[in-house]
């Protein structure tokens, strides 16, 4: 019974396909033949999880729907929505900002997902060396995590000011002429990315545990065979960390077609210079919030939702040849 | 998840046993960080000198942003506009927070946040408990597959849900309350479901099963065996619902309009905006100095949940 618990546990876990058709049988013949403990269990199990059960109707099923239904029609929040068919559909595949706010999402997400992925795993080493004061260094790498991102940009606003700000003085030293960062469409983009850097931190701790699961036994077997650190890197931490760097890339990715606040505190809501940080989100909150398309708004909204399900069933679909879920067979 | 598996215990283990384990690995890992090889035999000094030194380096990178923000935060308004900047405030101007905390109702927004930041912990532990409670220690038909459907909720982007959810509190008339920010957590959390899950099927099922045969009830197992077992990962819980809850902008932005009832992350951007030609940002960092405070001291004192929170379930 708890052998095959933990079965369950670990299929859950990740999500390996293989592991759930072996519980199948056993499942659906007990279904057959439910035994009174089996009943009182389901009883007692759906009520337990039945918060999460009405959550999931009121703040996933109902909106999710709600959103469709609404993305068909031309709706204020005032008056009853009126019916208008693929209208908003239409509108927004020859929008110009629904254009110039998905080029700037997909620069986004281009360069931040690969780039954060890098520091966090670089992170997760540092935070894993065999060094006195590593507690240290985890506190200190996890901590501007913690700084909101609105905070965060007021930071860089201090920091990449072209009259006084630090950034300025550091490419000064170096020779450079003075450069106003966020008054450069592309400036902004590449300042939104770098903050987004500094909030690594969480990514890096899941990596972080993903590193603590490979087994000591596997680098001493290693190192007796005379593999060195970087081959040890490539061979044997780099193929066990994939189902943790699935993970992160997948929230990775999910983020970055999100991005949002650190672009609306920087151009106080405007997406300028230029355009050239208005995100897709920002266009959307614009428009549902702004101008009160929410019929608009809701298409936007349902066009980000089927790209997000698409990027995932897509990274899902190329994991199957990188990912390595053998953790436990060593 | 590499820790003693439950089968392995007897019926009369104590609860913590499960644990054990994981404490037995901590302290290998201790004595691996004295520098010592496994064997025992010391590794020499210079083994993690270059390793030292990039990690100082990165360190350096990672506290610019919070020492340029105290430093910025005290420093007059004629030094921050010097060039070269200074690395040290030369006067040490700590009328800035005063006037930070007079300039804009400071006070009336960290009540906000706090009113919604305590209720958002308290009811994401309870619920989430009792939610991964009924996924983890009771052994129902169909219990795995179900739980499946809140991992794919992990993924899904909450924008599509944004403009109904905002529909459906301004028809029960709860747009400018704290109401829309904080009910949702009565439901529970995918991540905070995953998380309490990986860390309760540790706990051996002859102990829960044991309970169960002297007459306790579930609720009666829940609150009395589970609860102070489970206690780290409820605090990690507790410790990233409240992050979550202080830090929130979009939310806020959403539904609070009215100054009254704004927090702090949407308060201060409205007073940046709003004087934004003349906004002086010493006070600017003075105040998201003092926003950023109670999380600091947060993670000082509960830092090994922060950092073991996600490590000790074997996230995969």
């Amino acid at each position: 019974m708890s052998a095959t618990d933990v079965d369950g546990a670990r299929a859950a876990g990740t999500g390996a396909p293989a592991r759930s058709t072996t519980t199948l049988p056993r499942a659906s013949g007990e279904k057959r033949g439910m035994s009174l403990t089996n009943r009182r269990n389901l009883k007692l199990g759906l009520l337990f999880i039945s918060p999460w059960i009405i959550g999931v109707a009121i703040f996933i099923v109902y909106p999710v729907t709600y959103s469709i239904g609404l993305s068909f029609t031309r709706y204020s929040g005032m008056a009853a929505p009126t019916w208008v068919g693929l209208q908003n559909y239409i509108t927004a595949f020859s929008d110009p900002l629904v254009a110039k706010a998905t080029g700037n999402t997909l620069f986004y997400a281009i360069i931040a997902v690969p780039l954060g992925l890098l520091v966090a795993l670089t992170l997760a080493i540092a935070m894993n060396q065999n060094v006195r004061e590593v507690a240290w260094y985890r506190t200190i790498f996890y901590a501007p995590s913690l700084i909101p991102a609105f905070a965060m940009s007021f930071i860089f606003i201090v920091f990449l000011n072209p009259q006084f700000g630090v950034f300025n003085q550091v490419i000064g030293l170096f020779g450079g002429a003075n450069v106003n960062l966020l008054g450069d469409p592309t400036g902004v983009k590449i300042a939104i990315i770098l903050m987004a850097q500094f909030g690594a931190g969480n990514a890096a701790l899941i990596f972080l545990a993903g590193l603590r699961n490979v087994p000591k036994t596997v680098y001493e077997a290693a190192r007796v065979d005379g593999a060195g650190p970087i081959r040890q890197f490539f061979s044997i931490t780099f193929p066990l960390l994939t189902p943790v760097l699935l993970f992160n890339l997948i929230t990775g990715v999910s983020g970055a077609l999100q991005v949002f606040t650190e672009a609306f505190v920087i151009t106080n809501g405007s997406g300028d210079p230029d355009g050239g940080a208005l995100f897709y989100m920002m266009y959307l909150y614009k428009n549902a919030f702004g101008f009160a398309e929410l019929g608009y708004a809701s298409a936007l909204a349902v066009l980000l939702f089927l790209t997000g399900l698409a990027l995932a069933l897509l990274i899902f679909w190329l994991s199957r040849r990188f990912v390595n879920y053998d953790v436990d067979a060593a | 998840m590499t820790t003693t598996h439950p089968t392995t215990t007897g019926p009369t283990t104590p609860p913590t046993d499960s644990l054990a384990a994981e404490r037995r690995r901590q302290k290998a890992e201790d004595a691996d960080q004295h520098n010592r090889r496994a064997d025992g035999t010391l590794r020499p000094w210079y083994s993690t000198l270059i390793a030292r030194i990039v990690m100082i380096a990165l360190s350096a990178l990672f506290l610019l942003p919070m020492y340029w923000m105290i430093a910025s935060s005290l420093k007059s308004n004629e030094e921050l506009a010097k060039f070269p900047p200074t690395l040290l405030p030369q006067s040490w101007e700590f009328g800035n927070y005063v006037k930070a905390l007079t300039a804009m109702p400071f006070l009336q927004f960290f009540s906000n946040s706090a009113i919604i930041t305590i209720s958002v912990v308290i009811l994401s532990v309870v619920a989430n408990f009792i939610v991964a409670y009924g996924f983890s220690c009771i052994e129902w038909p169909g219990r795995d597959k179900v739980f499946y459907v809140v991992i794919a909720t992990l993924f899904l982007p909450f924008p599509v849900t944004l403009i109904p959810m905002f529909d459906m509190w301004a028809r029960l008339g709860l747009v400018n309350t704290l109401f829309p920010l904080i009910l949702p957590s009565m439901f529970g959390s995918a991540f905070y479901v995953f998380l309490l899950r990986q860390f309760l099927l540790q706990i051996p099922k002859d102990m829960l099963n044991a309970a169960r045969v002297d007459g306790a009830s579930e609720w009666k197992i829940l609150w009395k065996l589970v609860f102070p077992t489970a206690r780290p990962a409820l605090t990690t819980v507790a410790i990233f619902a409240a992050v979550g809850a202080w830090n929130d902008f979009m939310g806020p932005l959403i539904y609070l309009q009215d100054q009254k009832v704004q927090t702090l992350s949407i308060g201060l951007q409205t007073f940046r905006s709003v004087n934004a030609q003349d906004v002086s940002f010493n006070q600017l960092m003075a105040a998201s100095f003092l926003v950023i405070l109670p999380l600091l001291v947060l993670f000082f004192i509960f830092q090994r949940y922060f950092i073991r929170g996600i490590t000790i379930g074997g996230f995969k």
